[in-house]
Parts: structure tokens; sequence; C-alpha cells
């Protein structure tokens, strides 16, 4: 008590105040450096992507002048004559990225749930880490990987399989090949979905424990607790992670340049071969020359629009789904 | 050696705490009566093998408030999760005893613990409203159960018995994150009620509210214990003298040996007795604020 009291009666008899001093020296400084550097990489970012995009626009300004709208609404893709329609590239590149979503998206968020809302703890940590393993192999070893094993044991079968059985839809309309959008669509699934599932499942694993009682204690089962509170709570997450997904899908290169089976036209079935805008910048800059480049040069500069597209169109839906 | 808990006791003491009227009838303790909504007996809790809780037997009336008091770590929680096998969710933990509902054992082995919740309320000690709308929080439970009368009725009605109809009525499609913590714990009191259960547990439901949303809450539950039989924990011992017509004492055992601890039910019955004439030393110190 005694101690207590002490301080308490040098405030009230009226100690000499201190005044409040700016605070000098090292500390500062490094706060108003650390400000000066963070503001420096910021902007250096933002002019690097600048650069990159005026200066590559710059490159396919030409053909964008000469082939005008028809550049993307054409599917005439013949550099001998001078005919650079890309049309038939976006839409390789949007069909493999979807098929690739279509398988991915519910096997990646069932190993997510599974790992973390069903799987005992002693598998979690194994197949985790597999998964994150997955998610660090270069896309050219899933390419290869694709041609050398999985075109022969499954694409070819599967591709058959579907025509056979599904081929009076002309999506899936033969003569069927495994070299194809279907192909390239399965190999970018295996790529991406490590990504889908590592960040689902973070995300999933960041849904408070209250909200899982919450469901349990009105009587939910596990699944009803999942689809009821889980899922809700991590939503705009797993979007995101999907968005994720979906870039890396959009701009696959090597992978999708093998299996894709190099067609420049436009075929409606996924079992027939096609071609994508990362693929055919990778098969053809090489032997091009002149314009041929500055258009593979125009595709490169697409296929960033629609990228960044995605990324602000993802965007928005996770804002969206946060309130 | 710590000069201020005397002097806290002397406050408690000075303010005379328990303003509960004295018992009308004496109490019968330990008697299985047809009536009670719970029969506790021999109940014990082991979590990974270490008993956290220890031969508790106990009766439940219907349309009468419980509340369960005890220091922090005694074992509260750990109990009243037995009463709707909530603590089969925790790994490692395992129940022994019985714990009979309307004298239907909810730990017999045929018995699907997930029809038990549906039958038994609770709400925790901090809100937890779903991410979702207002009205997907209340209808969650009906929807689960496969309601399938006038959902938007049920609703109204069951914000209405959790006082909270007239705060919310224009923003059911709102999301419950928007309320206000007292506004959401009265949503989970209401999504709780929407199942149509006759109990409802509550866990130190009002501990994350300021004094007025707590006030609310208490008033609630006088309302409420109209139809259901309510259980409370409560480390706030002016809360459970307030709300409650009769109250389990639990406490910390330890074993001198092994030092290990474990919840005991040191005595129960009307509060106002529990609080003015205990019989045990233990919960005369503990309702005194002797200890913790
Ligand atoms: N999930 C759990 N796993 C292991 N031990 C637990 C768990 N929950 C509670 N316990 C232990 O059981 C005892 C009682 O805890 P609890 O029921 O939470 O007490 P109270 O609610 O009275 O504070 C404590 O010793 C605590 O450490
Ligand atoms: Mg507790």
């Amino acid at each position: 008590m005694q101690s207590q009291a002490k301080p308490l009666g040098d405030i009230a008899g009226g100690i000499a105040p201190v005044p409040i001093e700016n605070r000098k020296g090292v500390g500062r400084r490094a706060d108003s450096l650390f400000s000066v550097v963070a503001a420096l990489s910021g902007s250096l970012v933002l002019l690097i992507l600048a650069f990159m995009v005026l200066s590559t626009t710059n490159t396919a300004l030409p053909i964008f002048r000469a082939e005008g709208i028809s550049f993307v609404t054409s599917s005439d893709w013949h550099p001998a004559n001078g005919d650079y329609g890309i049309l038939a590239f976006i839409y390789g590149t949007l069909v493999t990225s979807a098929i690739a979503l279509v398988i991915a998206v519910p096997i990646s968020l069932g190993i997510a749930i599974y790992l973390v809302e069903v799987a005992p703890r002693w598998i979690k940590g194994p197949i985790t880490y597999l998964v994150d393993l997955l998610a660090a192999v270069p896309s050219v070893v899933y390419g290869l990987w694709g041609v050398f094993v999985l075109l022969p044991l499954f694409l070819q079968p599967a591709a058959e399989l579907l025509s056979s059985v599904l081929g009076f839809i002309p999506i899936f309309a033969g003569p069927p090949s495994g070299l194809s959008y279907f192909g390239a669509g399965v190999v970018l699934a295996v790529m991406i979905v490590p990504i889908i599932s590592a960040l689902s499942r973070e995300i999933i694993q960041t849904v408070p424990d209250d909200d899982r009682y919450a469901a349990y204690a009105l009587g939910a089962t596990r699944w009803e607790m999942i689809r009821g509170a889980v899922l809700p709570r991590g939503r705009a997450g797993i979007v995101g992670a999907v968005m994720l997904g979906l870039g890396r899908a959009l701009g696959e290169t090597i992978a999708v340049a093998l299996l894709v089976g190099s067609a420049t036209t436009i075929n409606t079935s996924v079992v027939r071969p096609g071609y994508s805008m990362a693929a055919v910048i990778a098969n053809q800059f090489q032997e091009a020359s002149g314009d041929h480049i500055k258009a593979l040069v125009a595709v490169g500069v697409v296929l960033f629009a629609i990228t960044i597209i995605v990324n602000i169109g993802a965007r928005l839906i996770v804002w969206r789904m946060a309130d | 050696m710590n000069p201020s808990s005397t002097s806290s006791t002397r406050e408690r003491e000075e303010t005379g705490l328990p303003m509960v009227p004295e018992a009308a009838e004496p109490v019968e303790e330990h008697k299985t009566s047809t009536s009670a909504v719970f029969t506790i007996r021999d109940l014990s809790v082991y979590y990974g093998g270490n008993i956290a809780l220890k031969d508790v037997s106990l009766d439940i009336r219907p349309r009468e408030i419980t509340a369960i008091i005890g220091p922090s770590g005694c074992g509260k929680s750990t109990f009243i999760r037995c009463l709707n096998r909530m603590n089969d969710l925790i790994p490692g933990a395992t129940v022994t005893g019985e714990v009979l509902y309307h004298g239907q054992n909810i730990y017999a082995p045929d018995v699907d613990p997930v029809a038990v919740r549906r039958r038994i309320g609770m709400v925790f000690q901090r809100p937890n409203p779903f991410p979702k709308s207002v009205y997907d929080n209340i209808a969650f439970g009906p929807r689960i159960n496969g309601f399938k009368g006038n959902l938007d009725e049920l609703v109204e009605n069951s914000l209405r018995a959790a006082a909270l109809w007239e705060e919310v009525k224009d923003k059911l499609k709102k999301s419950a994150l928007n309320l206000s913590g007292g506004q959401q714990q009265r949503l989970c009191i209401a999504r709780a009620i929407a199942v149509e259960p006759d109990v409802i547990l509550m866990d130190e439901p009002a501990s994350a509210l300021d004094p007025i949303a707590t006030v609310r809450i208490e008033d609630l539950m006088q309302e409420l214990k109209k139809q259901y039989a309510i259980i409370i924990v409560t480390h706030n011992m002016q809360q459970a003298a307030r709300v409650s017509e009769r109250t389990a004492f639990l406490y910390t055992e330890v074993d001198e040996e092994t030092s290990n601890r474990w919840g005991i039910l040191v005595e129960h019955g009307e509060t106002g007795l529990i609080f003015t004439r205990p019989k045990d030393k233990r919960t005369e110190d503990y309702v005194s604020g002797r200890f913790g």
C-alpha cells in the first residue's frame, strides 16, 4: 500500500512536467529512409509495368493498325500471306483454361476440405507436403510427362472414349486426338490442382472453430457444417485461389505447346487439336521474322490484356462477396 | 500476500450481493424425477486419458434457469458440452456415466449425436453468427432439419422470441456480421430457438458483451425460461444470483501427489441457498469471493 501511495502523492504535489520532445537519431532516420525506399520500389514496379505495356504495344502497333479489329475477330493465321487473325488462339487459351478449371476446381476443393476437415492428423502432414511439392514442379516437366506418359496411357484412350460415347454432341465429335484442347486442359488441371488446393486449404484452415461449433450445435452433419459454415466463410478466398489457378492456366506455355496439337484453326470439338496464345508465341517465335514477329508480340499484348481483365473480374467478385 | 483480496471480499459483503428470496420449500436432491429434462449420473470426462470432470450427478428441471458457477478451468464448459455431445467433436475426449434427456440416455450406443444436437440448443461465449444474412442465419437450422412449414413465419417468431425482431426486421437480407455484439448474441439465441429445442445451453453468453447488452440477454433469459430449460455457465456470481433458480457449484480438486486436477460438483440447489447458506465450506469461500 505504501509503495502504491507514494507516486500518487508526488503527482499530487506537482512534480516538474517533462516536456514532450521529438525523437531524434537513428530510429527516426530509419523510419523516413524506410518510407522513401518503399515508395521508390513501389513506383519502380509501376514504371516497369508501364514500360512493358508501352514497348510491346509499340512494337505490335503496325499489326494492330493493319489488321484492325479483325486481328482478334478473324481466325485466319497465314504469316506467309500476311494474314494475322488470332481468334483461334484466343479460343484455344480460353477453352483449355476452362477445361482445366472444370476438372481442377472440384478436385482441389475436395483435397482441401479433406485435409482440413476429415483427414486424421498423421495423413495431413505427408499429403500437404506432397501437394506443395507438386506446385513447385517446373511446367516443362509436366508437359513432357503429359506427352510421354499421360498421352498414351490416358489422354488418347480418354479422347477416344469421349468421342465414341458422346460423339453425337459437337464438342466431343471425332476423329479424336489426345493432342487436343482436352489433352492440354487435363495437363493444365494437373498443374493447377496443387496451387488451388494449397491456397484453399489455407483459407479453410482460417475459418474459426466457432463457426463449426455453431453449425454442429444446430444439428448439422459434417457435410452440412462444411457447406453451411466453412464454405460461406471461405468463399471469397476460394474464388481468389481459383482465379490464381486460372491465371496460371491462361499463361501456361510449354505444357500447352506440347499437348494442344498445334492446329491454327478453331475446332468446336475439344478432342480435336487446337492452339493457344502462349503456345503459338513459343512455337513460332524462333522461325519468325518481320511482321510475323510483330504479330506474335501483338498476341502477347492481347494475352496480357485478357489476364488483366480476368484479374480485375476476380477482384470485383471477391469484393462483392466480401460484403 | 495480496492485500487487495481481503478488501474486495469486504466490498462484496458490504454490497450484500445475493438478494435472492429464501427458498420456499426444501430442495430434494439426487432424486430422479420424471419431470426432469436432464438426469445426469456419475458423469466423468477425460481428455486424452486425463480426467477433467469427475462423477457429476445433477438434475435439470424444465422451465428453470440453472447456473453453473465455479473458478476458471474447473470444467464448466466441459460439463455443459456433455449435455449436447459437443465433446464428441474434441479429439481424445471421452465421456462416462449417464446423461438422461427425458429419460433417454444420450450416450447410449444407438443414439446419433447429430439428432441430440437438434433437440438441445447451444449459445457460445463469443457470438458466432454465420457470414450470411440475418434471415439465413435463423433459417440454417430449420433448413438442415427439413423444416416444411412457413419459414418466413418461423424466422420472425424466433427473432421476436429473442427480442431482436424490431431491430432487424428491415435488414433481414443484410449480413449478420453488421450487427452489434449484443445483437449478434441475441441472433445466435434466435438461431438456436428456431430449431425448436426444449433446452438451451449457454456457455458464458454475456462475457464478451458490454453491461447494457448483458442486461438485455439476462432479461431475455427470463422470458425464455417460461418455455425452455436454460443452463447457463457463468463466472459472474452476481449474474448467477440475478438470473437463476438453481445453482451448481463446480470446483477443482487437486491430487497432491500427481498434481492432477479435475472438476467436481461441490453442491447444487436453490440459488438463494447456495449464496446465503451454502452447505460446503468451499462454496461459502467461493461465493463470498475468498478465491478466484
Ligand atoms: N479441448 C480440450 N482438450 C484438452 N483439455 C481440455 C480441453 N478443454 C478443456 N480442457 C481442460 O479441462 C479442464 C476444464 O476446462 P473447461 O471445461 O474449459 O473449464 P471452465 O469452462 O470451467 O473454465 C481444464 O483443465 C482444461 O485445460
Ligand atoms: Mg469455459
